[in-house]
Order: C-alpha cells, then sequence, then structure tokens
C-alpha cells in the first residue's frame, strides 16, 4: 500500500502529460485525493503497541553498490506522510481552481514532488533517503522558477544552492558512513537499521554527523543558513509556498530523528548544546524578524524558522518527552502554516497585496475568512487548548529536564510568538479597511479547501493523542539510542549554577500527569 | 632464423576487421555516389557500426591476448569500444545536414566526413584494447588525425579552420609529450610490452628516476587528450569552433577510449608504481574538478560550457583512476557510459537550434524552449540535471558510485572535491535549464546569409559566391529532423532508466573492472 502511495502522485503527473488539457486539474485533484485515502488507511492501519517499522519493503536495487530499496512506517513518520498528503492535496485543489498556464508540467511537478517527500519520509535506507531528499529539490525548483513571481530565478537558484551545499555534503557523508561500518556490518549495507546496530566509531561520527547536519539545518531553515528563505519565499507562488513551509521544512527536522540520532549518538550528544543554542537562535531571531517584517509572507516565513527552531530543541534535549513534542509540534506546525499562506492567497486576489501597512479590514466583509483565520492565529502563538501549545509544552519539559537554561529562553519565543501572530492577524483583518481594496466573503470552493485543514487543526487540538499515543513508542527507541552512551554519574551542576532536576529514569517518560493527556 | 608469424585470433580481431572493411566501403560508396550520397554512405557506415556493436557484444566476455600481445581483449576494452561505437551512431544521423559535409550549392561530402569519423572509431577501439606501448601511440594517432581533420571540416568558417589547427598544434604537443614519456619507460624497463614492464617496475624500479619521468610526461600527455586541468586549455575553443556533430563526438568517444587505455597503461603497466603516481593524479583530478566548473560558470556559449564541464567530469572520472581498485574501474566505466548518454542527449539539441536560430550554440537560443519546443527542452533539460547529478538521473548514480569508490580508497577528500564540484556546477547547468523553462523566447533573428566565408587554401576570386536568394529560399534545415529527436529522446530515456534502474548499468561496469582484478588490489 505505501508503495502504490508513493509512486501513484508521479505517475498521475506523468499522465497529465497524456490527458486532454481540460482534464489535467481534474485528473491531478483526484490523484491527490487518492494519495489522501491511502494514507489515512495507513494511519487507520496503524499498529499502536508496535515500535518498529510497519508495512515494511525490502528489496534488492543495487546489490554492488549495497543499497536497497526499504520502505516502512513508523510512528515518526505516520503522521508526516499524512501531513504532506493533506497539505499536498489543499496546494493541488487550490492550484486546480486557477488552471495555471502550462498546468501540465506545473502538476507534473507537483506529484513529482509530493512522491520525492513521501519517499523521504519513507525510505528505510540511507542512501534512498538522500535521493528521495535531493529529488524534492528538482520540481520546487521548476514550481519557483517557472510560475513565481519577481526576481524568481536568482531565487530559486540561491535556494537550490544553498540546499544542495548541504545535501551533497551528506551524500558524501552517508557514503562514508556505510563504508566505515561494513567492516562491523560485513558487507556494504546502507540499510538504516544494519548502520544504526553498528555504529561507526567516535571520531568519524563527528565529522559525519556535522555534514548531516548541514543539511538537515539548510532545509529547516535554521538561523546562520537561512539566507535562501526570504528571497525563495517571496518569490514562490502561494500553493507551493504552502508546500515549501509546510512540508519540506519537516524533512530535516525528521532527518534528525532518523538518521542523526540512531546513527551517530556519541556525535549528537557532543553537539547536543552547539544544535540547542541554534535553536534558540533561531527562535528569538525568527520571533523578532517577524514582528518586524510587514510582508505577511515573510512574517510566516521567520515565523517558521521559529517554530522550527522549537521542533530542534525539543528533538535535541534528547529527552522522549521533548522528542514526542517535536514530532507532534511538526504536524501542528505544518497544517497551521499551510492555512496561512493559503489566507495570503486569498487576500492577494482581493487585495493584490501582500504588504501588512495595505492592508486590514477584511474581517468586515469577510467573517467566515475571518473566523477561519482567527482559529489558525490562534494555533499559531500556541494558545491553550490548541495542540501547538501542547506541542511546546513538550518541548520544553524535555529542554527542561535536560539543559535547563535554554527552555528559559525558549520560553520567550512563546511569548513572541503571540505578538506577530497577533499582529498578522489584527493588521490584516481588523483595523480600518485602506482605500481600493476589496473585501469579499470566502467562495464556497475556497471554503472547501481551507476549512478541512483548519478542520484538522481543531481535531488535534481536542485530540493530540492521536499523534502522541502512536508516535511515542518509536520516538522513544530513537532516544534511546543516545542514551546508554551518556557519560554515566551523578548530574553536574551547569553554569547556571543549579543542579539539573535529577530524574529517575532518563529514557522513559517520567511524567505520569503529562501521560494523561495522551 | 625464420620467421613466426604470431597466433592471429580473428574472432577476437573481428571488430576492428569490421570496421577497416567498413572504412573501405564508405569511402568508395562516397565516391561512387554522387546523387544519393548521403543515403549510400550512412546505410553503409551504419551498417558497419551494427555490426561491429555486434561483434562487440558477440566477444563480451572473452580474455585473451591478440596479435601476440599488442591487444587485449576484455570487457574494459570493449566497453570502450561500444561507448565510441554508440557515439558513432548517434553522430552520423546529426551531420546529415552539417554544413560540413553537405552544403547548399556545392558536392556533398558524405563520403569522406563519415570514413574519418569511422576511422577514428577504429583508432578508438585499438587504443581501449591497446596493451603495448607502440600500439597505444598508433591508435592515438590513428584516433586524433581524423579528428584535427574533421574539426576544420567546415572550410567555410573561420573557427571552424581555427579550431582544427588549434587541435592539431595542441594535439602533436600532446603526442609528442606522451611519446618521449613512453620512450623513457622503454628506457627504463626495456619492454614496451603492458605485463613486462610491469614485472620490471615491480622488481625494483618503482623509484627509478627514467620510470618516473615518463610516468609523469605519459600522464601529461593522456591528461591533453582528455583535458584534464591544467592541460584543458584547447578543450573550450576546439569543443566551439569545430562543427557540433563532431564537437558531440570528440567530447564522448574520445574521453571513453583514452580513458580505457589511461586506466589500462596506469593500473597494469605501472601498477607496482601505485604509490608514486596516485597523489598525483588526485591532485590533477582536484585541480581539474575546479577549474572546470569555474571555468564554465561564465561561459555564454554552450558548446564552450560544456567543454569546460567536460574538463570538470574528466576530474570526477580521473577520481576512478586514482581509486587504483576495482571498485575505482567500475565507476569510472559507468561514469562513462552515463557521460555518453547525457552529453550525446544535451549535443543533439544543441545541433538542432544552431540550425533553426539565429543565434548559434549560444543560451540566447535555448530561451523559451520549454514553451515552443518541448520535443527538445526534455531532452536538453534531463541532459542538463544529470551532469548536474541530480537524483533519478544516471549522473547521480555515477557520482555515487564514484564518491563510495573514493572514500573506499581512503580518498574521502574527493569525494568532497566531487561534491563541492558539483555544486559549483549546479549554476551554470541549472542556468542553461532556467533558460530553456523560465524565460520567454529570445526574439528571433535573421538566419545569416550565405556569404563567402575563409576556406583554407581557397581564394576569394576562384571561389564562385552562391547567390543570396537560393540560399534564403531555401528550407532552414534540420527543423523536424526525426533522425535527431529519436537519438535525443533514447539518450535522455536511457539517462532516467539508468537512474531508476542502474543495476543492468552497474553490472556491465563491474565486468570491466573484474577483467583487471588481477591488476588491481
Amino acid at each position: 500500500m505505501i508503495q502504490v502511495m508513493l509512486w501513484m502522485p508521479v505517475a498521475v503527473g506523468l499522465l497529465c502529460f497524456a490527458a486532454p488539457r481540460r482534464a489535467v486539474p481534474i485528473l491531478a485533484v483526484a490523484g491527490s485525493a487518492a494519495v489522501l485515502g491511502l494514507a489515512i488507511a495507513v494511519v487507520a492501519g496503524f499498529d499502536t503497541a508496535e515500535p518498529g517499522l510497519q508495512q515494511t519493503v525490502n528489496e534488492s536495487w543495487i546489490p554492488d553498490l549495497g543499497v536497497r530499496y526499504q520502505l516502512g512506517v513508523d510512528g515518526i513518520s505516520l503522521f508526516l506522510l499524512s501531513l504532506t498528503a493533506v497539505l499536498w492535496t489543499a496546494a493541488t485543489v487550490f492550484s486546480a481552481l486557477r488552471t495555471p498556464e502550462r498546468r501540465r508540467i506545473y502538476f507534473f511537478m507537483l506529484g513529482l514532488g509530493e512522491t520525492a517527500a513521501l519517499g523521504a519520509f519513507l525510505a528505510q535506507d540511507l542512501l534512498l533517503f538522500v535521493l528521495f531528499f535531493d529529488l524534492m529539490l528538482v520540481p520546487f525548483w521548476f514550481l519557483i522558477g517557472a510560475f513565481g513571481g519577481e526576481n524568481r530565478i536568482a531565487a530559486t537558484t540561491k535556494m537550490i544552492v544553498y540546499t544542495l551545499v548541504g545535501s551533497l555534503l551528506m551524500l558524501v557523508a552517508a557514503i562514508a558512513t556505510a563504508i566505515l561500518a561494513s567492516d562491523q556490518v560485513g558487507h556494504l549495507s546502507f540499510s538504516l537499521a544494519d548502520l544504526s546496530a553498528h555504529t561507526v566509531s567516535t571520531s568519524s561520527q563527528y565529522w559525519i554527523f556535522c555534514f548531516f547536519a548541514a543539511a538537515f539545518l539548510i532545509k529547516m531553515p535554521a538561523v546562520l543558513v537561512h539566507g535562501w528563505l526570504p528571497d525563495a519565499y517571496k518569490a514562490a507562488p502561494l500553493p507551493v509556498l504552502v508546500l515549501l513551509s509546510g512540508v519540506l521544512s519537516k524533512v530535516g527536522a525528521y532527518g534528525f530523528l532518523r538518521v542523526a540520532l540512531p546513527l551517530f549518538p556519541q556525535a549528537v550528544v557532543h553537539f547536543q548544546e552547539l544544535i540547542l543554542v541554534i535553536g534558540v537562535g533561531g527562535i528569538l531571531y525568527g520571533s523578532i524578524m517577524a514582528f518586524t517584517q510587514t510582508n505577511v509572507r515573510l512574517i510566516a516565513g521567520y515565523s517558521s524558522i521559529a517554530q522550527l527552531g522549537f521542533i530542534t530543541i525539543g528533538i535535541f534535549s534528547l529527552r522522549p518527552d521533548g522528542a514526542d513534542g517535536a514530532v507532534l509540534q511538526m504536524v501542528n506546525h505544518g497544517l497551521v502554516v499551510g492555512a496561512i499562506f493559503l489566507v495570503v492567497a486569498l487576500l492577494w486576489e482581493r487585495t493584490g497585496t501582500e504588504d501588512l501597512v495595505r492592508l486590514g479590514g477584511m474581517a468586515f466583509r469577510a467573517p467566515v475568512l475571518a473566523a477561519l483565520f482567527l482559529i489558525v492565529t490562534l494555533a499559531t502563538l500556541a494558545m491553550p487548548g490548541s495542540a501547538n501549545f501542547i506541542g511546546e509544552f513538550y518541548i520544553l519539559i524535555g529542554v527542561f529536564q535536560s539543559k535547563i537554561v535554554y527552555s528559559f529562553v525558549a520560553a520567550i519565543g512563546v511569548v513572541l510568538a503571540a505578538f506577530y501572530a497577533i499582529r498578522l492577524f489584527q493588521r490584516s483583518m481588523h483595523n480600518r479597511k485602506p482605500d481600493g481594496i476589496a473585501s469579499s466573503e470566502l467562495s464556497l470552493r475556497d471554503v472547501a479547501v481551507l476549512a478541512p485543514l483548519v478542520a484538522c487543526i481543531v481535531g488535534l487540538a481536542l485530540y493530540p493523542g492521536l499523534i502522541l499515543g502512536r508516535s511515542d513508542a518509536a520516538v522513544k527507541d530513537k532516544i534511546a539510542a543516545t542514551c546508554p552512551r551518556l557519560p554515566a554519574g551523578k548530574p553536574q551542576p551547569g553554569w547556571t549554577g543549579y543542579a539539573p532536576i535529577p530524574v529517575p529514569d532518563r529514557c522513559s517518560s517520567g511524567h505520569p500527569e503529562i501521560s494523561v493527556i495522551k | 632464423m625464420t620467421f613466426h608469424a604470431p597466433h592471429i585470433d580473428y574472432a577476437g580481431l573481428s571488430p576492428v576487421i569490421a570496421l577497416t572493411a567498413g572504412i573501405c566501403a564508405v569511402l568508395v560508396g562516397g565516391v561512387f555516389s554522387a546523387r544519393r550520397q548521403r543515403l549510400v554512405v550512412s546505410v553503409l557506415s551504419l551498417t558497419t557500426v551494427a555490426v561491429a556493436a555486434g561483434l562487440c557484444i558477440w566477444q563480451w566476455g572473452e580474455r585473451e591476448d591478440l596479435v601476440a600481445g599488442a591487444l587485449r581483449l576484455d570487457e574494459l576494452g570493449l566497453a570502450g569500444a561500444l561507448i565510441a561505437i554508440l557515439a558513432a551512431a548517434v553522430v552520423i544521423p546529426l551531420s546529415w545536414r552539417e554544413p560540413a559535409a553537405e552544403r547548399p550549392g556545392s558536392e556533398p561530402r558524405h563520403g569522406e566526413f563519415q570514413a574519418l569519423l569511422l576511422s577514428s572509431v577504429l583508432g578508438m577501439v585499438l587504443l581501449a584494447q591497446a596493451q603495448n606501448l607502440v600500439v597505444l601511440f598508433v591508435s592515438l594517432e590513428l584516433l586524433s588525425v581524423p579528428l584535427y581533420v574533421l574539426c576544420g571540416s567546415a572550410v567555410r568558417r573561420t573557427q571552424s579552420l581555427e579550431s582544427g589547427l588549434k587541435y592539431l598544434i595542441v594535439g602533436s604537443l600532446g603526442s609528442a609529450t606522451l611519446l618521449y614519456g613512453l620512450a623513457f619507460i622503454y628506457g627504463g624497463s626495456g619492454s614496451t610490452d603492458f605485463t613486462t614492464i610491469r614485472d620490471a617496475v615491480g622488481s625494483g624500479l618503482t623509484d627509478d628516476p627514467l620510470v618516473l619521468i615518463g610516468i609523469a610526461l605519459a600522464a601529461t600527455g593522456l591528461a591533453f587528450k582528455i583535458s584534464i586541468a591544467p592541460f584543458h586549455q584547447w578543450t573550450p575553443d576546439v569543443y566551439e569552433g569545430a562543427p557540433t556533430p563532431v564537437t558531440a563526438f570528440m567530447a564522448v568517444a574520445t574521453k571513453a577510449a583514452a580513458f580505457c587505455v589511461f586506466v589500462r597503461f596506469f593500473e597494469v603497466a605501472l601498477g607496482p608504481a601505485v604509490d608514486n603516481w596516485q597523489p598525483a593524479l588526485a591532485v590533477l583530478a582536484a585541480v581539474s574538478i575546479v577549474v572546470g566548473n569555474i571555468g564554465a560558470l561564465g561561459q555564454s556559449s554552450l558548446k564552450r560550457l560544456l567543454g569546460y564541464s567536460g574538463v570538470a567530469q574528466a576530474g570526477y572520472m580521473l577520481v576512478g583512476i586514482v581509486c587504483a581498485s576495482a571498485l575505482g574501474v567500475n565507476a569510472l566505466v559507468f561514469y562513462l557510459a552515463a557521460y555518453t548518454l547525457m552529453n550525446l542527449a544535451a549535443f543533439a539539441v544543441i545541433v538542432v537550434r544552431e540550425r533553426e536560430s539565429g543565434y548559434g550554440d549560444g543560451i540566447k537560443a535555448f530561451e523559451g524552449l520549454g514553451r515552443d519546443r518541448p520535443d527538445l527542452a526534455w531532452p536538453l533539460t534531463i541532459a542538463m540535471l544529470a551532469l548536474a547529478g541530480l537524483p533519478a538521473t544516471a549522473g547521480f548514480m555515477g557520482k555515487l558510485y564514484l564518491i563510495e569508490a573514493a572514500v573506499d580508497a581512503d580518498y574521502t577528500w574527493l569525494g568532497v572535491a566531487i561534491a563541492i564540484g558539483t555544486m559549483i556546477s549546479l549554476a551554470y547547468y541549472l542556468r542553461v535549464v532556467a533558460a530553456v523553462w523560465m524565460r520567454p523566447a529570445a526574439e528571433p533573428l535573421a538566419p545569416e546569409g550565405a556569404g563567402m566565408p575563409a576556406m583554407a587554401g581557397g581564394s576569394p576570386e576562384a571561389d564562385p559566391l552562391p547567390s543570396l536568394a537560393a540560399a534564403t529560399a531555401a528550407p532552414r534545415p534540420g527543423t523536424r529532423c526525426l533522425a535527431i529527436l529519436v537519438p535525443a529522446w533514447l539518450m535522455a530515456g536511457a539517462t532516467i532508466f539508468f537512474g531508476v534502474l542502474p543495476s543492468p548499468l552497474v553490472d556491465w561496469a563491474s565486468h570491466a573492472g573484474g577483467a583487471l582484478t588481477p591488476f588491481l588490489a
């Protein structure tokens, strides 16, 4: 089933070339809806108790190079797959309603992108993962470059060069991992299971981890390596931006959980503080930038940097709570940011501007739009009651347990999120309506795109255990890899002077009162 | 004393014999057919290459010495031969409307053109199998001399003449250097046979100054042929000036054959001295990757761009030799095959656009191609993405294979060099794809009138001026030429196919490495 899900989008995309022009959007929508159906079926058929992989596929692909075609689903990738399918359906429907020019190549590239994203989440072979990770760039480069706005070619080239710097180093690092491990494994193998069972020596782990971390951090993007983000976000067509921000950024964070933690445990522990600093820096930088920008896209873009900072520190707290929260937050953020960009697209259609200074007063004539946007906004700022709140809460608990200082700084980010999110909502929906701007209610078709996303957000807010209950076992498994190798002994007081709060069993979720929420 | 003629295995030699016979037939056919020359000659030469390819495949798997050890029949040589033959088979249709072979108002010269092309192929087939210093040199010249002529064969175009002359001079310099180096190696080891040299070098000559000088000079000479930096300066100029089908052939086939002999010469004959040449070649590879990729950045002519890109790609492939392992040779042969597919696809599109648009091979000729001519845009796009090494193409698999070989041979830094080179290369490969899909079409230029350009040895007074009216009234050639589109699509399709299912090509390439196993660590 996952194989069908994986290859269907690109197959439908190829079919678009053969289909008559009128039928192309319908075909694309049908294809993405079918993928969504399969994704729901995978979630339904998921065995919650099983921590390992499910629905595995393991075929020989390039035997001479030790590369296998290995796929599988576990609790971490399960909902990222669903997120991919949901956002892709939304973006496809949204585009199909507007029937872009050169639609065949547009929908083909969308399909190729979906296959690549799903492939990255499904791959259980390191090289296959790298391959899909790189493959994702091609369709997005095309989509931005051929269908984007001003200055698109320079922006898209900048994006691909940035991202490939990381991912080509990752390719070298992946090959090095397999070759270094081949002595222990007995043969050349890129299988994640083999490689995590036989990790390479600590000194090799350090540089290999750096290469992988570079790739993942650039993809997110984390602060310091986010240079491609403003240009690419300004130039990208909005449905594409939904995917870029909603799904692609998650692949980087997912890579840390799937690849870095199990394969390079010592290096992860070694570089934990560095990554935490980058993550916290991202939270502060992203939040501050988000409430100084007036371009709506950039507000959402910088807020993504902040949110991904949260996700990063959640993973690198190296505590099951933090990582659980990170997985939940990945899905939350994808849904929220996708909805925001769709709203931005709708605003642009009504007003022809993406500048907050020239927006305002939309709520008066468009209450449904405003109401939907309000829900999204509240979710973005992690209002208690939203799934984002639970995600950030878990993340902060995780960080609190391991490195208390960072959690204090990161908590500021939660407050800052309220600033930029409410500012975004107020200045677009409330205030006086500037002259020359029309405000009109959502058409029924647009409701059909936006409402399901908002429904997902609300649904998750009511029942976050849907995700947490399934991801917990797999997350513990990944975190456990970094635990036994931690230096034993009494917890040292940190440089804050306070001793960390002792946790009896470091590798289990030791908070029964929180587990109730699940 | 009686002379004992060596035993000759005619089956093993059959591809060479078939090609030689074919060349004669093509020459004769060209002379005796004036009116339907193109058809007659092309049928003859395509038959020849088909037969030669068939014989190569028939001999696949045989491993033996031919003609008293002058040639070595094994999968490595046959792989090189097959690549050269494939290139020729694609280039022949590309050349059908090439002014070098057919110009309105003058006699067609398909016979000469294709006979020269096939002679070069013959040189390549011999070179890929050469196992003797003398055969190496003779076949290298057999490969090169027809190419010198072909480069200058568009006699009415100054750049073509210039490119032919330049190639002749630089090529001769390379050959001379190589020959000098071979002489040193012969002087040091006392033999011209690769295996005997290996034994001699292995028994205490690894640090012999004569042999070391010989190695350095021979490497330089061969580096000229495969355009490794810093011996690459001729490449962009010659590529740009030569008729495009010839450029395509040169870029692909010469590299394949020269790399095969490079491998055989260094891994077999000089194998025991590996510690001496390995670091030097590693540095050459790294320099070539950097110089080629940076040089290509500023190019606006696509042929020059591919010339520089060829320098960089040669650097990648040299990594396969540096590894001095069976894995390295496999990776090299795989990459050669992939490189052949993607470059031929790109050049086929260039040939068409060069004739259609007034911009020649400038990047402007390709703007808006995605909208106007998707049938041309796709092969070019696939070729460029593959050359850039993006996933799901043979180029990615080739780089993967090479990096794996490099890391395996403890040359991880060369793997990183390949990755860095690839990053730089994206800037110019993607510029081409961006022009194809993301820019509006450039204003069409009026095609240049058929004036009276230069001609070596011609005189302006004696050469009749073709009437301008006749030239402009003639239909624009090559616009919907299936004979070019079909190979372009086949090559691009194969690039994708071997990117998704690389196993067949990997198996094929691993036979080549297997052929050298006794000599490799």
